[in-house]
């Protein structure tokens, strides 16, 4: 199994911190067999917990070398969806298929391809860096010095390798989820799955987490990302698929999606009542959809209504902007909080 | 089959506790070694012979027992349910090829390696006290792990159920303690009068604790077979049980 695979840390990838990578990025050394099948299909997936239907049947894909968003407010069934895929919840209902093997019943070889960035963090406080991850390795049976040799190399690809000996509780939150994600690519995963990757971190840190995901994705790694920063998932996935109440609201390609949905561009205008009511009969004049919040009027513009900008002159304060991942998400999923 | 996956497991467990060795070992053999001063030495100097051994040397083996027995309870217990849900351990190994099976087997097996550990400590401190063992005592130690695969497992079933480390409160208490008292380590189960007997004969750790008086001294009297038959009876239904409740708790 271990033949054959690719080796995407030696190909082309800087080492400092700060350091500009991406050079010749090469092509997979070998094409994998079922090259048209898609790594993941899931089709009618449903998971009910006792009356509550948490997961209602999803059908989806994700493409081999993709990196599929998967979006949706609190509650929606990401993570059950996700962890209906790792055997973790049980399905009721639906078929997944990953690597063209049956879930859950190949779970074993499965989960030996797979990859897992968990939301909490779940590394082992009393290790050292380097020993969480060789124990790890251990798990999925990487023989002694293969292990050491690629513990060796991740630590260098996550800029970890200053801090192998240290003890997990000293380690910052960046650095922690540079461990998590290390230790997910020990077993060289065909699907890397990643739960919230950058939740809690400075923008150092997500910033080095996106170069080091941007890599492997050019390096053909198929992925499957949940995140509520909508900039990370616009940044990484080429397809989205956004879940609300166990339900696949929408899925597609995020910039056709805000295009046919959204509209081209947004004006967000502070101003009393009177003023943004003025403002809203103005705007009938282009192809917009205009939506108010509290003191706040969004213009969501189908088409360009420069035009128009010399009326907003007279509001108060006012941006113009792209439509964006976000406008299409509340737009979708709608703006009221939602507690689990 | 899942072959020797859970072995893995076992040695993520052997690595960690490396770095608290002294710490757990003094919590696993303090509570034996001080009771087989107090009671044996101290209280027993002035007693009189039990089935034709001084005090001592009578209640010497089943504190060897009940060695085996906290250490892998606890160990299974607070242990297990801190790498449950604290460190959330399990989940991240459940993310591996591993399953369900492998996380009973690796920390059941763990657990009882651990109790055998301390099981061999008493026994070696024993000739300290002035205990002397008979080569038998060899053939304790497979008894000692059975027993350790035993307890472990009734540990994680108690894991498995446990909201709250207080839960285990239960356990130690309900359990265990009166395990500790009432198993022959301090007293002969067989002068008790015959429904009291069968009943103390009953509990998982008295054959455990005649095994052990048997093995350490050599001293062939009672039958030995039901007793063996009767823990890995017992041991067998504890393991599946932990490994029902555990999938139940981990898998959704």
């Amino acid at each position: 199994m271990q033949g054959g695979r690719r080796e995407w840390w030696r190909e082309g990838v800087g080492i400092g911190y700060h350091g500009t990578m991406i050079q010749a990025i090469s092509q997979p050394e070998s094409i994998p067999a079922a090259i048209g099948s898609p790594v993941v299909s899931v089709t009618g997936l449903t998971k009910r917990f006792g009356e509550r239907l948490a997961v209602d049947n999803i059908s989806f894909a994700i493409q081999r070398g993709r990196c599929v968003g998967f979006l949706g407010p609190n509650g929606a069934g990401k993570t059950t969806c996700i962890n209906m895929l790792l055997g973790l919840v049980e399905k009721s209902a639906g078929e997944i298929r990953i690597f063209d093997l049956e879930a859950p019943r190949f779970h074993r070889e499965i989960k030996a391809r797979i990859g897992v960035v968990p939301q909490a963090d779940s590394l082992d406080p009393d290790l050292s860096v380097q020993e969480n991850l060789r124990t790890y390795a251990g798990y999925f049976r990487i023989p002694r010095r293969l292990a050491r040799q690629r513990v060796e190399e991740l630590l260098h690809f996550f800029a970890l390798h200053n801090r192998r000996d240290e003890i997990i509780e000293h380690l910052s939150g960046g650095q922690r989820r540079r461990l998590l994600l290390a230790r997910a690519l020990l077993n060289e995963p065909e699907l890397l799955i990643l739960d919230e990757p950058t939740i809690g971190l400075d923008p150092q840190a997500r910033h080095l987490i996106w170069e080091r995901l941007a890599i492997l994705q050019a390096q053909g790694t198929t992925m499957l990302l949940t995140s509520h920063y909508l900039d990370e998932v616009s940044r990484l996935s080429q397809q989205v698929l956004i879940l609300d109440h166990g339900q696949v609201v929408v899925q597609g390609e995020p910039r056709q999606l805000i295009t046919d949905m959204v509209g081209l561009e947004v004006f967000e205008v502070d101003g009393t009542t009177a003023e943004l009511d003025a403002l809203e009969i103005s705007f009938r004049q282009c192809n917009a959809t205009q939506e108010r919040v509290g003191d706040k009027l969004y213009v969501y513009a189908r088409e360009d209504c420069s035009h128009l900008v010399k009326v907003l002159g007279e509001a108060g304060s006012w941006v113009r902007r792209p439509a964006n991942l976000e406008d299409l998400f509340i737009q979708l999923t709608g703006r009221s909080l939602r507690e689990t | 089959m899942n072959g020797f996956s859970f072995w893995t497991i076992w040695l993520r467990n052997g690595r960690v506790w490396k770095k608290h060795i002294l710490a757990t070992l003094i919590g696993n053999l303090g509570q034996p070694l001080l009771f087989l001063l107090a009671m044996g030495y101290g209280l027993g100097r002035d007693m009189a012979e039990v089935d034709g051994l001084t005090y001592l040397q009578f209640i010497a083996p089943g504190l060897v027992a009940s060695a085996v027995m906290y250490s892998a309870a606890l160990e299974t217990t607070y242990g297990s349910y801190t790498r449950l849900t604290v460190q959330k351990t399990y989940e991240a190994i459940l993310m591996t090829p591993l399953g369900v099976v492998d996380l009973v087997l690796g920390e059941i097996v763990w657990g009882a390696s651990k109790g055998v550990l301390a099981g061999v400590i008493m026994l070696l401190a024993l000739p300290l006290f002035g205990v002397i063992l008979s080569p038998w005592v060899v053939a304790l130690l497979p008894v000692l792990f059975l027993s350790g695969i035993f307890f472990s497992a009734c540990g994680l079933i108690m894991t498995a159920l446990a909201e709250n480390y207080d839960f285990f409160n239960y356990f130690t208490s309900l359990v265990i303690t009166p395990l500790f008292l009432f198993s022959g380590i301090f007293f002969p189960v067989q002068t008790m009068a015959p429904p009291v007997r069968g009943f103390l004969e009953m509990l998982p750790l008295t054959p455990i604790v005649s095994l052990a008086r048997i093995l350490c001294y050599g001293r062939f009297g009672e039958p030995i077979l039901l007793k063996i038959l009767g823990s890995l009876l017992a041991t067998g239904c504890a393991v599946w049980l932990a490994g029902y409740l555990l999938r139940r708790r981990l898998i959704q």
